[in-house]
């Protein structure tokens, strides 16, 4: 088998979960899409351990733990997306905005009270917090 | 095949195993694009069910058994039910919903066009001629598997279990409900419990009517 078929379709794979991160809005769907890029990751290293006949089969155990290490991942990305929704009463990401830095008029970030209650957009939240 | 068409394959004459390589990376492709594209939070976890389980069967093609089946037992089994129970509990709209990408989409898909094609170009230009041989002793048999497993790299095993306790913990303080004194453990857990379902539906029934 030509070693390209699966670089190509890693890379492709690879490129299709930057644009999930990228594009999308809900946490979960984020951490979908890094569960795609990490399997791209995981078929280059088989792939590469079978091409290669790595007597230490360095690329299969680098694949075990790769696949260990999302799954530990997934589970704490998960509690951290539980815990945010709890506060925060949503799970999308372009709201979550404490942390950014302030442009135009000010939003009183608080943790409770005004965040808990979610608005429509971003702007609305904003025209609720001027007023 | 002998050795002097392994020495330079064609392109244009495909083995058996690379049709069949090229058939479910095409459908592999096609549900992750359908994971990051379909409006449907539901379907996107069933679509990466479908994706996940495509390169299992990629795996097999190139010998890697036991890292086929754990694929199959780790994310179909587990990392996708993870996720179904994380749409379940962040009350995630069933059906269509129109707020599922963000609005800097088209700045996303010129990132991934961008970074698809120069790496389709890097990739192809380097591993144009090379080939693997995929007869001879299987490469990835649990036996070759977990031989090397138990003997060159137990370390970073005992390790990961370090690390996979240490996630286990971290997911269950982050999740516990009571964050007051630890005197009183035992009985917020079940007092809390209505209270906290009380205030959250409300934020999610005004999410549904926008």
């Amino acid at each position: 088998m030509h070693l390209a078929y699966p670089a190509v379709l890693a890379v492709l794979l690879f490129c299709v979960g930057l644009y999930g991160v990228l594009a999308r809005r809900n946490a979960i769907l984020v951490l979908m899409s890094v569960e795609l890029m990490l399997n791209a990751v995981n078929l280059n290293l088989v792939a590469f351990d079978v091409w290669l006949r790595d007597t230490l089969h360095a690329g299969q155990a680098l694949t075990l733990f790769t696949i260990t290490i999302a799954a530990a991942e997934i589970g704490l990305g998960l509690a951290i997306v539980l815990l945010v929704f709890r506060h925060r009463g949503s799970s999308d990401i372009d709201r979550l905005t404490g942390l950014a830095e302030p442009h135009g008029p000010e939003v009183p970030h608080g943790p409770d009270a005004t965040d808990a209650r979610p608005a429509p957009a971003a702007d609305d939240e904003k025209a609720e917090a001027t007023a | 095949m002998n050795l002097s068409a392994a020495a330079h394959p064609g392109f244009l004459s495909p083995t058996g195993v690379e049709i069949t390589f090229v058939l479910i990376g095409l459908a592999t492709l096609g549900a992750a694009l359908l994971t990051v594209t379909t409006r449907q939070l539901v379907h996107a976890a069933l679509w990466l069910v479908v994706a996940l389980g495509g390169l299992a069967v990629e795996y097999l093609l190139l010998t890697a058994e036991f890292i086929a089946w754990v694929q199959v037992l780790i994310y179909v089994g587990s990392v996708v039910v993870l996720l179904l129970f994380g749409l379940m509990l962040t009350k995630a709209p069933i059906g269509r919903s129109a707020d599922a990408d963000s609005e800097n989409r088209l700045v996303a898909l010129g990132v991934a066009a961008a970074a698809a094609a120069a790496l389709v170009w890097v990739v192809v230009d380097a591993f144009r001629t090379t080939w693997i041989n995929l007869h001879g002793a299987v490469q990835g048999s649990s036996r070759a598997t977990g031989e090397s497993l138990f003997r060159h790299w137990v370390l970073p095993f005992e390790a990961l279990s370090v690390l996979l306790l240490a996630a286990l913990v971290g997911a269950i303080v982050l999740s516990r409900r009571d964050t007051g004194s630890p005197a009183d453990t035992a009985t917020p857990a079940d007092t809390a419990t209505p209270a906290d379902t009380a205030d959250v539906p409300a934020p999610a029934a005004g999410k549904e009517h926008t």
